[in-house]
């Protein structure tokens, strides 16, 4: 362990410290305590003997810095530094350089409330900046796209493709099936006390093919697919792929952005129509069971009340919900910065955002078609 | 055109902070150009400049011939098949395997034949000194070492009249780095390149440079040849070649 100890020895109006041992900043609060209670106003001269030191670590060193700057402060007082151990005194050298060239750290300026929203809000309408900058420049390239037909990448829509909906698909159709399952059953319950079995069909028809399959869908493909877009593009961008793809003259936005958006929007509108029949599949079994409708029965009332508008408008939702969950995972994806942190936020705003997205876009077409009366 | 590469005036700022402060220097057409400074003064930012991936507040940039600041798509397009970037990590795609990588810009710019560009992939390999048989290898199967080796080859796949290099030394053993030094001075001989780098390796400084623009404190330092950098007032050159008087 380190053995040290201070003598202090007070002869006339002399003070002598005299520091033995190892002084590290283990046990230099100690001394630090001991030295800042001596009265030392009534000294004419003090001795900061260090010759029986055995060795001196930086923290120690900055604290006889400081002592010997403090006691020289009163210029009454002689400070004198004992001292012949060249390792010691080659440690005082290098603090006294490193004191004399570094800076202090200046504090960090404190903000008041005004400035802090203020500075939240400019940051948020940059980050709404960037985000129309983002659809300008897809925008433009999805001219690219329309100008030649030999600018689409349809090895790459294909990959994206299997990779974010057919392999989809088994999920979807579970979730849905379960949906189906469970919203019938519900109703069940509640139909029987009237009397009223048979509209449960009417009743999941409308709104398994109007509302929830699109909405079950696209949180799904939201949470699978959208948040595997912002990974995998964040990922390349912090092992610097989305720079080598750009100095090589490779646009990402042909190779990786319309791509996936496009493989979403053709893929979306057929899991939804997977999702409708999972759902109400779902929907059958319970009405088989509960309520005794028989499948034919269930399917003959179906195709009596069931305009076929309603499929039709949940299945026009679904591109429109696949452009918002590609370009806000993409999107999410290019913001990551050089940290792993920022791929784990990201990813998460991401899904959030895309999640919030669709519903939102889910109630704006609510009020047009009811508006149109379809 | 004697200069590839004419930087006039650019000043850069990140929010309030001044990275680049009238920043002027020329790279010599056929010269081995070194950007050096102390870490954290703007070297890569200024490379990243150069190869269109961050702008510049203001100033000019010309790169053989091309004003970067008033560059339409299908010209950048252009001018980014006259140049090779290799990043420091490699940034290597790890979805394709070393002899895909290569190709990838054969393929997509070129119609050569699949057999074509199979032996000029190969030629690409040797050149940069890798095994033929570590062609079907991906990106995370190999060395750091390779790595480099394979991203040169990557961004020599078009022949290149330009090539930017971010530190290529670092990360590597100190054998691999004077391997790689003799590597560029050979590629430079061979192919009549041009290389601008940024580099910390003072071996690697002496051995292949032959231009150098110091960055320090915002501005350029000093620009010229090594033989006189000595004479100039600045700590970080004094530290820096201190080992090599």
């Amino acid at each position: 362990m380190h053995h040290s100890s201070l003598d202090i020895i007070h002869i006339d109006n002399r003070l002598s410290l005299k520091f033995k041992g190892e002084l590290t900043l283990y046990n230099l609060t100690k001394y630090k305590k001991i030295v800042d209670n001596l009265d030392i106003s009534k000294e004419s001269s003090v001795v900061i003997d260090l010759s029986e030191l055995k060795f001196l670590d930086t923290a120690a060193s900055i604290f006889i810095y400081n002592l010997q700057k403090h006691l020289r402060f009163d210029s009454s007082i002689h400070v004198d530094t004992l001292c012949d151990n060249r390792e010691v005194i080659d440690m005082l050298e290098l603090v006294n350089v490193q004191k004399l060239k570094s800076k202090k750290i200046p504090d960090k300026k404190k903000r008041g409330y005004v400035r802090k929203i203020g500075e939240k809000t400019y940051q948020n309408y940059l980050v709404f900046l960037s985000f129309m900058s983002f659809m300008g420049e897809l925008f433009a390239h999805k001219l690219h796209y329309l100008i030649s037909p030999r600018n689409i990448r349809f090895k790459e829509i294909a990959f994206e493709i299997n990779e974010s909906a057919i392999k989809a698909f088994g999920i979807v159709a579970l979730t849905s099936f379960l949906i189906g399952l469970v919203i019938a059953y519900q109703s069940a319950f509640q139909l029987k006390l009237y009397g009223a079995n048979i509209f449960i069909v009417d009743m999941l028809g409308i709104s398994v093919l109007r509302e929830l399959s699109p909405l079950i869908t696209a949180i799904v493909i939201a949470g699978r697919s959208g948040s595997a877009f912002t990974a995998q593009i964040g990922a390349m961008k912090i092992t610097q792929e989305l720079d080598a793809m750009q100095t090589m003259g490779f646009d990402p936005y042909r190779f990786l952005v319309m791509p996936k958006i496009a493989a979403l929007m053709i893929t979306l509108p057929i899991l939804i129509f997977i999702s409708d029949i999972m759902a109400i599949i779902g929907g059958m079994v319970v009405a088989n069971v509960e309520l005794n409708i028989t499948t034919d029965l269930f399917l003959d009332r179906f195709g009596e009340v069931i305009a076929v508008k309603h499929f039709f408008i949940g299945i026009a939702k679904g591109p429109f919900f696949a452009f918002l969950i590609a370009t806000i995972g993409i999107y999410r994806g290019m913001l990551v910065r050089d940290d792993t942190q920022s791929i784990g936020f990201n990813t998460t705003k991401s899904v959030v955002e895309s999640i919030f997205a669709v519903i939102i876009c889910d109630a704006v077409f609510s009020i047009i078609f009811t508006n149109l009366g379809i | 055109m004697k200069n590839i590469i004419e930087v006039r005036d650019v000043k850069t700022q990140f929010e309030d902070r001044v990275i680049h402060n009238k920043i002027s220097l020329s790279v010599p057409k056929g010269s081995i150009y070194g950007l050096l400074g102390p870490s954290g003064c703007g070297k890569t930012t200024l490379l990243r400049e150069m190869v269109m991936l961050q702008k510049f507040n203001s100033g000019e940039i010309e790169i053989l011939g091309h004003n970067l600041n008033n560059i339409g798509y299908e010209e950048a397009m252009l001018l980014r098949r006259e140049w090779g970037v290799l990043f420091q990590s490699g940034a290597l795609f790890s979805s394709l395997n070393l002899r895909e990588n290569i190709a990838l810009p054969l393929v997509e710019y070129t119609d050569l034949s699949q057999a074509m560009i199979k032996e000029i992939v190969e030629f690409k390999i040797s050149i940069v000194g890798l095994k033929s048989e570590d062609a079907n290898l991906y990106p995370s199967q190999i060395s750091g070492g390779m790595k480099k080796k394979a991203a040169l080859a990557r961004s020599l796949a078009m022949d290149p009249k330009l090539l930017f290099l971010d530190e290529p030394t670092s990360g590597l053993d100190p054998i691999s780095a004077r391997e790689f030094d003799a590597l560029i001075l050979k590629l430079r001989a061979l192919l009549n390149l041009t290389i601008v780098m940024v580099s910390h390796d003072l071996q690697s400084v002496y051995d292949t440079l032959d231009k150098v623009a110091v960055l320090d404190n915002k501005s350029v330092v000093y620009e010229g040849d090594l033989k006189n950098i000595l004479n100039v007032e600045n700590e970080f050159i004094r530290t820096f070649f201190k080992g090599m008087k």
